[in-house]
């Protein structure tokens, strides 16, 4: 299984467990920084030595508290030192961590540590606590809960409550009494552990508890450090989930297999700011995250005075130009070049330090398709920004686009020691170190996803080109068929839809009827912008989201993705007839998205049954009743009237008209 | 949720007998009452009751007529704001009163002032010790903001942020003094639910992690009954009722000068 996968791995490391790894780093680079985070105002900087003090006395604590080889350890909370240092602390005494989303309601929390059967929960502040008593008794397995920070906790008197900084006393006088624990339980850790359990949001179903082993992890992560040319020397902003298999991987993982920093944002609201002052050199974020900087930078553009908009534009189109060849190292004219250059003192480089990207070396993008103008926009302003391609039952790392000939609609070539094939029915099929021990308590689930001998099925249709890049089309079930017999590829088209600014979710109908409809979102920020500068009034989203200004701009998206899907012969039956606005943004809290924002297709199309009846009939509006859930769980009810309208579409380009 | 055991001690400051009018125009008369050491006292009313009246008398911003202010044992006649202020007695407003060019970190440094030792000299040459004060300062400011979560807001000048927020710098810039006895006029008005969620978090982590003892005028009653230890209920200038929320809520007076009464 795994294990056979693994053989190529560097064989008899001895650093094959994150403790090991701290343990090398501490003693090769012990004065480096290891972690950082803000606190008061100023970065506050750990060394890889002070690190592992840390960590041993956290481990140390841990044990006080009677954790025992293969117990699971709940990781709540946001991106802080103190909870990745809990992680390698579990570890190096043979727990198990189990990060979970820290934005997950208590209901989500339940399944979770219930699942798991977690007898320790770590968890950031209050909040977090809070969570986890209110569905303590129905998890009765939880000995003890950890909390980092004491705020608004001073008459918490429950006993199974422990202050972090206690623990950790408690830690380091046990260490004092027990000489050698702490080394005999890290050589006791081996590569083929079980190192974390990470539940898979899964848009389908109940989570999965996927296992990972150090092996999966450690030697993923060094792989893609190697090809990548990762250095100690990296710098790197850790705020996505640490429930993510990809935060993992990018700061932990690899953090410790290569020793450089990672730094944690001062509060979630804090990220841009963060990001700017860190400047990091490897970045990581979900096509949403890069969007939603364009538009802010397109937004403050608009605003900005006529020289700056002109300059900006003129530099920008010679970017466009030009850009993405000179990154690539590809010939471009000597005008063009010093055009480029003084582009780069005018525009482009103040541009990036207002973003924080200026020291960028590597960033990746993965997890949905990314606009191809977005892609370009940061590609053509000299930063490497590359696809990924990944799951957490690989460890992340299957494809990775390679430097230097970057196409946007593929997602590379797949990464060191891992092997790809299409399987007949055109799903594509992965075989790595990375590939996960099997799903918790699932055997079934295993089973369907991995095959005996290590191949993992990733659902998703794609296919190899001509130069040996994947190209993902869609999810191999998501792909049905038009009563008409035309494919219809719901993510191609809503991924379409989601490229211009105005949409910023579409979820798209079709499979087992004769033509296609779209619910779509408007995104917030950019209709408002918009409508301010329409000299349109408008009170609320809802309010928004139904004016017939706001339809014509979403009509004119839409038939402009039409107008493409006419020129491809399989796709042109596919173009979208009917839409609607939703009065509401879809999400997560409501279930109708994943924690991740992917749309929960199945759920929205029970939940919004009503309304896509409607888009398949002659009727020109629907009542909508939905309900909401507030974040403090309370329930609410959104009354509203939705207008549906039709998009033109277009005869197929293609010369050969489907028959039937 | 139960409410934590808060010690509430004897008589942090007592008013007796206070009358205030301007010209012809009562605003109050002869108001007592006494606020206790580490509780949060709540002063409601209807419009025009003379609640902010009242707080302005309690910091020397209104001069009354008739009546005695005690504050920490030693009684006057009348306060005056930079006594008060001196004293541990800090406030807001019920429109805010910030420096709207100021970021928000400096306009929470301005409520350390009057704890700032060196010289204007020294200040402007910033060195010695009035770099070390500065320091120090700003790591009570900074406690601060973390306390109250806004450090996203860092640096943002404050007349560009939402309400909800300048209220909670405002309320950031009052727990610079390093108050004994807040004083909170209107601290949720026009606020969303959410945003007086947090606003109510706020003032009870202070009131219990800091011990402050808390004065604040609501009109939200939902508020004032969750979160107070007692409630004084003003109409007309005059005190009506006097004691735990539950008994305020059942006065018929109070009742009749809510919902008002046939004549």
């Amino acid at each position: 299984m795994a294990d056979q996968a693994a053989a190529p791995a560097p064989v008899g490391d001895p650093d094959d467990t994150f403790s090991k790894l701290l343990r090398r780093n501490a003693s090769q680079r012990g004065a480096r920084p290891a972690s950082r985070e803000k606190e008061y105002g100023i970065w506050q900087t750990w060394s890889w030595a002070e690190v592992e003090r840390e960590v041993r006395a956290l481990a140390c604590g841990l044990a006080t508290l009677g954790l025992k080889r293969g117990d699971r350890v709940a990781i709540v909370g946001d991106n802080r030192p103190r909870l990745y240092w809990t992680m390698v602390a579990a570890q190096a005494i043979g727990g198990v961590p189990v990060p979970v989303y820290q934005d997950a309601v208590a209901d989500e929390m339940k399944y979770v540590l219930d699942h798991a059967e977690v007898r320790f929960v770590v968890a950031e502040d209050q909040e977090q606590v809070d969570k986890v008593l209110a569905v303590r008794e129905f998890c009765p397995r939880i000995d003890a809960v950890v909390f980092c920070d004491p705020r608004g906790m001073r008459h918490y008197d429950q006993s199974f409550l422990r202050q972090y900084d206690r623990m950790q006393d408690e830690g380091r006088a046990y260490d004092a009494a027990h000489p050698g624990f702490y080394e005999a339980e890290i050589a006791t850790g081996k590569g083929s552990d079980v190192a974390i359990m990470l539940y898979t949001s899964g848009t389908t179903g109940t989570p999965k508890g996927c296992m990972l082993s150090f092996d999966n992890l450690i030697v993923t992560a060094r792989n893609a450090a190697e090809r990548e040319h990762l250095t100690e020397a990296e710098e790197v902003l850790a705020y996505l989930p640490m429930a993510w298999v990809g935060d993992n991987i990018f700061s932990l993982a690899q953090a410790y297999a290569t020793g450089f920093c990672v730094s944690c944002p001062e509060s979630s609201a804090t990220v841009m700011t963060d990001l700017r002052e860190l400047g990091p050199t490897y970045f990581f974020a979900p096509p949403r995250i890069f969007e939603n900087v364009l538009t802010q930078v397109m937004i403050r553009m608009e605003d900005a005075s006529w020289i700056k908009r002109r300059m900006f534009h003129y530099f920008m189109n010679l970017a466009k130009r030009v850009g993405i060849a000179i990154l690539d190292g590809k010939p471009a004219g000597i005008i063009d070049r010093l055009l480029y250059a003084l582009g780069g003192v005018l525009v482009y480089g103040p541009l990036k330090n207002t973003l924080g990207f200026s020291r960028i070396r590597l960033a990746y993008t993965a997890g949905e398709a990314i606009g191809p103008d977005i892609f370009d926009f940061y590609r053509s302003l000299g930063m490497n920004i590359k696809q990924l391609y990944g799951m957490t039952e690989t460890a992340v790392f299957i494809c990775i686009q390679p430097d230097g000939q970057v196409k946007p609609d593929t997602v590379g070539t797949p990464a060191p020691e891992v092997e790809v094939k299409i399987a007949d029915n055109g799903e594509v099929l992965v075989r790595s170190p990375g590939v996960f021990l099997r799903y918790y308590k699932n055997d079934a689930a295993t089973a369907e996803a991995k095959t005996g001998d290590g191949w993992v099925h990733t659902g998703d249709a794609g296919y190899f080109d001509g130069d040996g890049h994947l190209k993902i089309i869609d999810r191999a079930k998501d792909v049905g068929r038009l009563t008409g017999g035309g494919l219809f590829a719901p993510k191609y088209l809503e991924n379409k839809l989601k490229f211009f600014p105005f949409i910023k979710e579409a979820v798209a109908f079709g499979h087992g009827r004769d033509h296609a409809a779209a619910f779509i979102n408007i995104d917030r920020e950019a209709t408002g912008n918009w409508a301010e500068r329409q000299g349109l009034a408008y009170a609320s989203y809802s309010d928004l989201a139904a004016r017939a200004e706001v339809y014509d701009q979403i009509r004119q998206c839409i038939e402009k993705v039409n107008a493409d899907l006419a020129a491809d012969p399989k796709l042109a039956a596919s173009q979208i007839r009917r839409f609607l606005i939703l009065h509401k943004e879809l999400d997560a809290d409501d279930g109708e998205l994943t924690r991740t924002r992917k749309v929960r297709r199945s759920f929205v199309a029970e939940r919004y049954a009503k309304q896509i009846g409607a888009l398949y009939s002659n009727a020109d509006a629907i009542d909508i009743e939905a309900q909401v859930t507030f974040e403090d769980g309370r329930k609410g009810m959104l009354k509203a009237k939705l207008k549906i309208a039709e998009a033109h579409t277009f005869a197929p380009t293609d010369t050969v008209r489907r028959a039937g | 949720m139960t409410q934590p055991p808060r010690k509430i001690g004897g008589t942090l400051l007592k008013v007796d007998g206070i009358s205030l009018a301007f010209g012809g125009v009562k605003a109050l008369s002869d108001i007592s009452f006494e606020i206790r050491e580490h509780e949060i006292l709540a002063i409601i009313g209807p419009n025009g009751a003379g609640k902010s009246s009242m707080l302005n008398v309690i910091n020397g911003f209104y001069h009354p007529q008739q009546g005695a202010i005690t504050y920490k044992g030693a009684t006057r006649s009348q306060m005056r704001p930079h006594e008060a202020a001196a004293q541990g007695i800090a406030r807001t407003f019920q429109n805010i009163a910030l420096f709207r060019g100021m970021s928000t970190l400096d306009n929470i440094m301005t409520g350390r002032l009057l704890k700032m030792k060196t010289n204007f000299f020294m200040q402007a040459l910033y060195w010695g010790p009035a770099l070390k004060e500065e320091i120090a300062h700003r790591e009570v400011v900074e406690r601060i903001i973390d306390f109250l979560e806004i450090q996203s807001i860092r640096k943002t000048p404050v007349g560009r942020l939402p309400y909800g927020l300048q209220k909670r710098v405002e309320l950031g810039r009052a727990l610079a003094a390093e108050p004994e006895l807040l004083l909170l006029d209107e601290p949720m008005a026009g606020m969303n639910v959410e945003e007086k969620e947090d606003m109510c978090r706020f003032i009870l982590d202070v009131n219990d992690e800091f011990g402050t003892t808390i004065a604040l005028i609501e009109h939200d009653m939902g508020v004032v009954m969750d979160i107070s230890d007692r409630v004084v209920v003003l109409d007309y200038g005059r005190k009506i009722a006097d004691g735990r929320p539950d008994q305020v809520r059942a006065n018929q007076d109070v009742i009749d000068a809510y919902l008002g009464v046939g004549h």
